[in-house]
C-alpha cells in the first residue's frame, strides 16, 4: 500500500531531541478499508479502492449503496483508488490499514484541495508588486503591462493575470514524518498541508525520497 | 480544539512544576546550552516583561541590561532547554505587557516590589 486516506485534524508544535519547536499538522490516516480490488484480469491493472470516513447509509446513492452492500461493508464518506505494490499480493476486500502503515517511514507526500479564496488580484494571487499607494498613482493594486506593442501584438500564453485562486489540488511533496502514532490513528508531519482542517486529504510515502533513499 | 490536539499538547507540557510567576517579576533562567557535544547551563537574569501564548507553546519574554544594551530574549517556558525558573523579585504593575521599559532606561525602568501576604 503506497498511501491512505486521512483527514486534516489541526497544526500543534511539538519539542524535538534539541528542544527546538516543531510545528506539526496532526493528521488522522485511516482507518481505509479495502472495497473492492481491481484485478490484471477484469480491470487491465492491478489496484484497490480505498475507503474512509463515515456516511450515512441513506445519503448514498443507489449504486454506491450496491458497491458496499456487495462485499458487506458499511457506508463510507469517500472513496479512492490505490495502486498495488508487490509487497501487496495478498490485499483482500475488508481489509482495514491505519496509521501503522507509516511506520519507520521518514517522509511523505500530502495531497489535498486548497482553501478556495475566489477571484483574486494579481497581488494576492501573484504576489505582484502592485502601484505606488500614494503621490497620486492611481494604480494601486493593478498587473501593470501585460505585453510589448505591435509586435508580437498579442499576449503570451501563461501571462500571470487576476483569477481563481485556490480550491486546487495541491502535492505537499517530502513532508517529514515527526511521529507515529497508531494509537491515535494519526501522525504528525512537519509543517503545514493544503486544505482546511477537516479536509479530506490523500497522504502517500514520498515518491522523491524513496527513490533518493534506494 | 479538537481533543485529540488537546492530547498532543499536554503531552509537550513540562512535567516539573513551573514556578508561578507573572509580569513584572525578575527572574533567573537556568538555560541549557549544547556546545560540541557538552551540555552546561547558563543563567540569564532579568525581568518578565510578556507572557504570551498557551498550552505548550507559551512563551515569556525576559529582557535585560547587558554592557548598556538592552537584551529581551524569549523562552517556551516548556522546552526542555528551559532547566529552571527562578524568582528573584515580585514586581507591582499594571499592564500585561511591559514594552514601555524598552523606552526607558535608569531610575525611570524600576519596577515597585509586589509583597506577598504570609500563608
Amino acid at each position: 500500500m503506497n498511501g491512505l486516506i486521512g483527514k486534516k485534524v489541526g497544526m500543534a508544535q511539538v519539542f524535538d531531541e534539541d528542544g527546538r519547536q516543531i510545528p506539526v499538522t496532526v493528521l488522522q490516516v485511516g482507518p481505509c478499508v479495502v472495497v473492492q480490488k481491481k484485478t490484471m484480469e477484469a480491470d487491465g491493472y492491478e489496484a484497490v479502492q480505498l475507503g474512509f470516513g463515515e456516511q450515512k447509509s441513506h445519503r448514498l446513492t443507489k449504486p454506491l449503496t450496491g458497491h458496499f452492500k456487495k462485499n458487506e461493508l458499511d457506508a463510507m464518506h469517500v472513496l479512492r483508488e490505490v495502486r498495488l505494490g508487490a509487497e501487496d499480493a495478498g490485499v483482500k476486500v475488508g481489509d482495514s490499514f491505519s496509521a501503522d502503515l507509516f511506520e519507520g517511514i521518514s517522509h511523505v507526500d500530502v495531497i489535498g484541495k486548497t482553501k478556495g479564496r475566489g477571484f483574486q488580484g494579481v497581488m494576492k494571487r501573484h504576489g505582484m508588486g502592485g502601484g505606488r499607494a500614494s503621490h497620486g498613482s492611481g494604480t494601486h493594486r493593478r498587473p501593470g503591462s501585460v505585453g510589448q506593442c505591435e509586435s508580437p501584438a498579442r499576449i503570451f500564453k501563461n501571462k500571470k493575470m487576476p483569477g481563481q485562486l485556490g480550491n486546487t489540488r495541491v502535492t505537499a511533496q517530502n513532508l517529514k514524518i515527526v511521529q507515529v502514532r497508531p494509537e491515535d490513528n494519526c501522525i504528525l508531519v512537519h509543517g503545514s498541508v493544503p486544505g482546511p482542517t477537516g479536509g479530506i486529504l490523500f497522504v502517500r510515502k514520498s515518491i522523491k525520497k524513496a527513490a533518493k533513499a534506494s | 480544539m479538537s481533543k485529540l490536539l488537546d492530547k498532543i499538547d499536554q503531552e509537550q507540557l513540562k512535567k516539573t512544576a513551573i514556578p508561578d510567576f507573572r509580569v513584572g517579576d525578575t527572574v533567573k533562567v537556568h538555560v541549557r546550552i549544547r556546545e560540541g557535544g557538552k551540555e552546561r547551563i547558563q543563567v540569564y537574569t532579568g525581568t518578565v516583561i510578556a507572557r504570551d501564548g498557551a498550552g505548550a507553546a507559551e512563551t515569556f519574554t525576559v529582557r535585560r541590561i547587558s554592557y548598556g544594551e538592552g537584551v529581551e530574549r524569549v523562552f517556551p517556558i516548556h522546552s526542555p532547554n528551559v532547566d529552571k525558573i527562578e524568582i528573584d523579585r515580585h514586581g507591582r504593575v499594571r499592564r500585561a505587557k511591559l514594552y514601555y521599559l524598552r523606552k526607558r532606561s535608569g531610575k525611570e525602568s524600576r519596577i515597585k516590589e509586589r509583597r506577598l501576604k504570609k500563608a
